[in-house]
């Protein structure tokens, strides 16, 4: 149901991945995670190495966070993130490149699954896995299942439906062993379940590769699955109904209906982390965008200045509009470019004026491409009203709080009716009305 | 002609019979209600702003009618008069409320306050506080895209071009909270009007540490207590970086305006321009009397 299919514009689809040089120094967020920050355990003036746990989670749902490189502790002072929020970060002068003992750096691909799924849910959780996907959500929690619910398949999401991106598809062609081996254990943790690897079918290279991968390495019950080119495929709940034709409900969760999705760069994070014991300290970051000189797939120390990445690409061309942080459906136009990346920072993308434009807005003329396009099934148009009336019962009525934020709407009015963001205000709005209820019910 | 004549009679009569029933059925199924809400309901503005917190004025009225006293009901819009009338009506006791007037606790103005990055996005202040912190450095104060003004019923506030900053008729505000409620900083306090209008607040809300929230704006408070430690009648709090006046306390001195380095306490509708110089040889003098007393 619903979708739109923007062109998709993969100019860095090419471009292998490479090392970006490490920063003088970096911030390390301490929320770079969905759920409580962490809490920092190194004080200033303190040596560490790359791997070394720098602060521990700050509740049961939260994430430890390890220092991306070796050096000195400078501070741990607030400072703007990407959206200008000011939060706890810990400053490091690097000095040198030396990775904690223990951490295996070599590139031997190591294919035998431990047999307790206890013990691999542990090793993500020291790790510091996050979702990769963009949600950032812990992914020991994710493995984790509440009693009563049991999980019947894993998948692998390895859609990248949004246009520009590629850092997903680079890391399924040039990592694809890895990948499998990460699914296996992703599928070991869950109990042995069977495993999809979903791949849409703009990345026949991707899906060859996995394929090999996949009857090289012969672990049972995984299978490569061709998804239809579709935004936005690569949605939880869109990307469930592809595979298992189950509609997660209305404020359940994915395991409701017996499925974990994990994204791919999860997976290869995951068997860094069991396989390799290396936590979660770089990922791979697409900067793409028709004015720069070159486009590129990088890997990413986490906390590297975003204005470090722009001067190795060339320096910010002119006419630059935007700087996005995400791909151009669902990402978040950056505030400031001293601002480091985070464990979710998938893409940089660098629109000119043209590009970013916003037609001016015109009256609704009832069309319902909205409502077509809507993945979720709702009426935009609907919601949009509502919530400019801030009718926020009639917004919970119309299921405002649903909003996946995938911009279908958006991309669909011919009016050029601000929907998404109307709709968002609703959405804050009932989620805290829903969140409030709950909490008088306890 | 007598066709003519036919209709009317059989029209007049089914007329009075339909009257009889309606009668009989508005005598049988009568709501009993209590006259007084029509009375209250009248004497109320009838503006129907929801800032006593009721859904407008007839449900004001009807809750007024049915509660022990007006502790809980207060028509800002109206006010005292207003209310008196209301108790007259009611027959209860009213409890004078000192009038309130919005203030905008935020003095970031364009020049203040540089922009460090542009918004191109939908002009709502809360659609624009949902996707990031805004275009300055400062995370606490106004937007700037003006949804205080477009809350505002009375016409009371409007958008400074010049600071960027929206500004209070006071003539025309009536204290009904709507703008409170619009803003997603917080920006907007309601406080009491003060003698003849005049009143001490702090506008500034940054809660960041003196270095950070000076940088982000020439304006703000910088959290360094002088007004705190200065005031002679406690009326100064500094919480997380950023002070504020109790209007209940407030005597009026303009002494922590006179010492606040970076201007972030404001007085208005003083008679007299403040004489900074004056106030300060006057807090020496008196801590020197101190000192010396104190040996």
């Amino acid at each position: 149901m619903g979708g739109v299919h923007p062109h998709d514009m993969k100019i860095s689809r090419d471009c292998a991945l490479e090392q970006l040089p490490v920063s003088p120094t970096v911030y390390l967020g301490v929320a770079q995670h969905i759920g409580a920050p962490s809490v920092p355990c190194v004080a200033v003036g303190d040596k560490v190495k790359v791997g070394q746990v720098i602060a521990q989670p700050g509740g049961a749902v939260g994430a430890f966070i390890h220092s991306s490189v070796s050096g000195t502790v400078k501070s741990i002072a607030s400072r703007p993130d990407l959206a200008g929020r000011c939060t706890t970060h810990i400053e490091i002068a690097v000095e040198g490149d030396e990775w904690l003992e223990g951490i295996d750096t070599s590139d031997t691909l190591l294919t035998t699954i431990p047999e307790d799924p206890k013990a691999i849910v542990e090793k993500i959780r020291l790790g510091g896995v996050v979702g990769l996907g963009g949600a950032t959500f812990p992914t020991h929690v994710k493995l984790s299942p509440p009693p009563g619910s049991k999980c019947e398949r894993i998948i692998i999401n390895g859609c990248e439906c949004e246009p520009y991106l590629t850092s997903d598809f680079r890391v399924l062609l040039e990592k694809s062993e890895q990948v499998v081996v990460g699914a296996a254990l992703l599928q070991k943790a869950m109990g042995g379940v069977p495993c999809t690897i979903a791949i849409e079918e703009n990345k026949p290279e991707a899906i060859d590769s996995i394929r090999e991968a996949v009857s090289k390495l012969g672990y049972a019950q995984i299978e490569v699955m061709e998804m239809k080119m579709m935004y936005p495929q690569g949605g939880e709940k869109q990307l469930i109904d592809a595979v298992m034709h189950r509609q997660v409900g209305s404020g359940a969760l994915p395991i409701s209906v017996g499925a974990v999705v994990q994204n791919v760069g999860t997976a290869l994070a995951v068997y860094e982390a069991v396989q390799k014991n290396k936590p979660l300290i770089d990922n791979s970051v697409t900067v793409t965008g028709a004015g720069l000189p070159r486009q590129a797939n990088l890997l990413v120390r986490v906390g590297t200045p975003l204005q470090d990445i722009l001067d190795y690409m060339g320096g910010i061309p002119e006419g630059t509009a935007k700087i996005i942080s995400g791909g151009p459906m669902m990402g978040r136009a950056v505030a400031n470019l001293q601002a480091a990346t985070v464990k979710g920072t998938g893409a940089l993308l660098l629109l000119s004026e043209e590009q970013t434009r916003r037609a001016p807005e015109t009256s609704c003329i009832r069309c319902g491409k909205c409502a077509d396009a809507c993945p979720m099934g709702l009426e935009p148009f609907l919601l949009n009203k509502l919530s400019k009336t801030k009718d926020w019962e009639a917004c919970e009525a119309n299921a405002a709080q649903d909003c996946i934020e995938c911009g279908c709407c958006l991309y669909s009015c011919p009016a050029h009716i601000p929907l998404l963001d109307n709709i968002r205000v609703g959405k804050g709005f009932v989620l805290s009305a829903i969140r409030a209820r709950a909490a008088t019910k306890k | 002609m007598s066709v003519l004549l036919g209709t009317v009679v059989v029209v007049t009569v089914l007329g009075l019979v339909l009257a009889l029933v309606l009668y009989l059925v508005a005598q049988r199924f009568k709501v009993e209600e209590d006259p007084r809400i029509d009375e209250v309901e009248k004497a109320m503005p009838g503006a129907n702003c929801g800032g006593c917190g009721f859904a407008g004025c007839r449900a004001f009225a009807e809750s007024a009618v049915k509660a022990p006293n007006l502790d809980s009901h207060f028509c800002p819009v109206g006010g005292n008069e207003t209310m008196g009338k209301v108790a007259a009506i009611l027959g209860y006791q009213l409890k004078e409320k000192a009038p309130m007037v919005a203030v905008v606790r935020c003095n970031g103005s364009c020049e203040a306050r540089p922009r460090v990055n542009e918004y191109d996005g939908y002009a709502s202040c809360y659609v624009k506080s949902l996707l990031y912190t805004g275009d300055t450095a400062c995370s606490y104060g106004c937007l700037g895209c003006g949804d205080c003004v477009e809350a505002c019923q009375f016409g009371a506030l409007s958008m400074d071009p010049a600071t960027g900053l929206p500004v209070v008729d006071e003539a025309k505000c009536t204290a009904c909270g709507a703008c409170v409620k619009a803003c997603p900083k917080h920006v907007i306090e309601l406080r009491p009007k003060g003698p003849r209008g005049m009143r001490v607040f702090v506008s500034c809300l940054n809660k960041d540490k003196g270095p950070v929230a000076r940088k982000a704006c020439a304006n703000a408070c910088i959290g360094c207590g002088i007004c705190e430690r200065t005031c002679t009648h406690a009326a100064i709090k500094v919480d997380s970086n950023v002070a504020y006046i109790d209007p209940a306390l407030c005597k009026l001195c303009r002494e922590c305006e006179a010492l606040c380095p970076t201007g972030a306490i404001h007085g208005v509708n003083f008679p007299k321009p403040l004489d900074k110089e004056g106030v300060k040889e006057r807090i020496k003098a008196r801590t020197a009397k101190k000192e010396v007393k104190d040996e």
